[in-house]
């Protein structure tokens, strides 16, 4: 990655763009603990937010919520212009189809290969039926993110990346509008994580899309973040680019920037 | 101290009522998604072979060891009184109504339940059914509802070829110290039984493998996180599949007996 694109990835968003996710005091509690306390943000088309902050604090249940795969306790939440809690089961399906989710883990189908892996959206969402339409899909997406070889591998036999290149191709196969990230760098030496964080940039450059990227990596951060959004017990503490942020007296956001 | 006492029977009582009531969502989910469009017929042929074709020589082996059992056992007693040749009668009997279906409903158990716990459990705390529902797919319709038909369909074949195999292995057993031949044990065999013995206790197996693959889906699906639970799963896959097994053999027979007798 060049420093010409890390400067060009540093803009603030328009005023005025397209809002695709905003939510609005949002909370979440898991029993007696408070996890969302007031969350509130908005996500811009084209645009990558990192969310940022200590584990624990509630950045991966944000992101859960903003997917239905929890259900908010309070607040708004609207995706693509539609309210979350009010869609009906049908509905909620179709807006996930335009919204991708990288899990941490990659969440790869254990028992089935990359390939199959890949068709498995495409078969079950866009009814495709077509082998030699998916196999194009397929090679496309994999070339995408530099894995043709892996085709008819299992994902035991792949590494950590090789997994998160492969979970970030099944989540660009459906051609999301948003895409959220569990932590993509999570546990990976230096040198992948900087090449998964190159790859975040380049995708959303090739499919246009917009993106919340929950880390811990400020390397990664600084490649992929337009704004950066800090989050401490529940609540967004400070929202700003890269370098607003990294000036910041404030001692627990300066902290990440050490 | 009767405080402390009420207060966790209190606490027990409502997380029965919530296992009680997610259940009945389960059953609900499960029920929908029979009838949706897109049934998953590959998974659905892959679970039939992975619990049918993949059970077969264990089910074989046990269904030709309790025939071949319960002839030794039974044949000398029954020698005694002089009513040797009612060895294939009672065998026939007892195998197919009773003892062949609750004994490979419980292997299958042991077998398929926990592995569909463990599977799903798996795939739960490693993020995959997760990553299939963000996908807009249908994690039930492609997860449970073909591995609980598949355990519904599959167990009464099972049951139905381990209780020929027990009738064989009863004919070994007799012919270890008499000579009797296969005809006449499998003639004499089948003229004890009715259909009033083999129809019910076949329908009772399809509940059987309903029990075994919903339970097995539940428990797997509802794991918690941590790798712990994976095994949790499983093994409560295993302890409560069979206690439904049992449940459901002794309403089966009350209904048999009201119903036939």
């Amino acid at each position: 990655m060049n420093d010409t694109l890390v400067q060009e990835k540093a803009r603030p968003p328009v005023a005025g763009d397209d809002v695709v996710i905003r939510i609005e005091h949002l909370k979440k509690a898991f029993g007696d603990n408070e996890v969302l306390k007031d969350i509130s943000l908005e996500l811009h088309r084209g645009e990558n937010i990192v969310v940022l902050g200590r584990s624990g604090q509630g950045k991966s249940v944000t992101i859960q919520c903003v997917a239905g795969l929890l259900e908010p306790d309070e607040g708004n939440l609207e995706v693509l212009g539609k309210e979350v809690k009010e869609l009906s089961e049908d509905e909620l399906k179709e807006l996930r189809s335009k919204l991708g989710f990288l899990f941490q883990s990659g969440a790869l189908y254990d028992s089935m290969t990359v390939r199959e892996n890949l068709m498995f959206p495409l078969t079950r969402v866009l009814k495709m039926k077509d082998e030699a339409e998916m196999e194009k899909w397929v090679t496309d997406v994999l070339e995408s993110v530099g894995l043709e070889e892996a085709i008819d591998k299992y994902p035991a036999d792949l590494s950590g990346g090789m997994r998160k290149r492969v979970g970030l191709a099944r989540t660009l196969i459906l051609r999301p509008e948003i895409i959220l990230y569990d932590e993509p760098t999570t546990g990976l030496d230096p040198i992948t994580s900087r090449e998964i964080s190159e790859l975040i940039v380049k995708l959303q450059e090739k499919y246009k899309t917009s993106s919340i990227i929950i880390t811990h990596d400020m390397a990664c951060a600084r490649i992929v973040a337009d704004r950066i959004a800090v989050m401490n017990e529940g609540a967004f503490i400070a929202t700003g680019t890269y370098d607003e942020l990294s000036k910041s007296p404030d001692e627990l956001i300066n902290n990440f920037f050490k | 101290m009767l405080t402390v006492m009420a207060s966790a029977l209190t606490s027990a009582f409502n997380k029965y009522l919530e296992m009680v009531g997610e259940q009945v969502v389960f059953t609900g989910q499960f029920a929908r998604n029979i009838f949706r469009d897109g049934f998953e017929w590959g998974e659905f042929l892959r679970q039939c072979f992975i619990v049918g074709y993949r059970s077969i020589s264990l089910v074989a082996i046990t269904g030709f060891i309790i025939g071949f059992v319960l002839t030794l056992q039974t044949q000398p007693t029954l020698k005694d009184f002089g009513a040797e040749s009612y060895v294939p009668g009672m065998v026939s009997i007892s195998i197919v109504r009773e003892i062949g279906p609750v004994i490979i409903a419980l292997i299958c158990t042991g077998k398929v339940a926990s592995s569909i716990g463990a599977e799903l459990g798996s795939m739960k705390v490693t993020e995959q059914i997760a990553a299939m529902e963000v996908s807009s797919a249908n994690p039930v319709q492609y997860l449970v509802v073909t591995r609980v038909l598949a355990c519904t369909v599959m167990v009464p074949l099972l049951t139905i070829m381990a209780d020929a195999l027990a009738l064989l292995g009863g004919w070994v057993g007799v012919n270890i110290q008499d000579h009797v031949s296969i005809v006449l044990f499998f003639r004499k065999s089948f003229n004890a039984l009715h259909f009033s013995d083999l129809i019910p206790s076949v329908i009772k197996t399809f509940f059987f493998g309903y029990a075994i693959g919903f339970v097995g889906c539940y428990k797997g699906y509802h794991a918690s996180r941590g790798t712990e639970s994976v095994g949790r799963a499983a093994n409560s896959a295993v302890v409560s599949a069979s206690l439904w097994i049992i449940l459901i053999d002794a309403i089966a027979v009350q209904i048999t007996n009201l119903v036939y007798y």
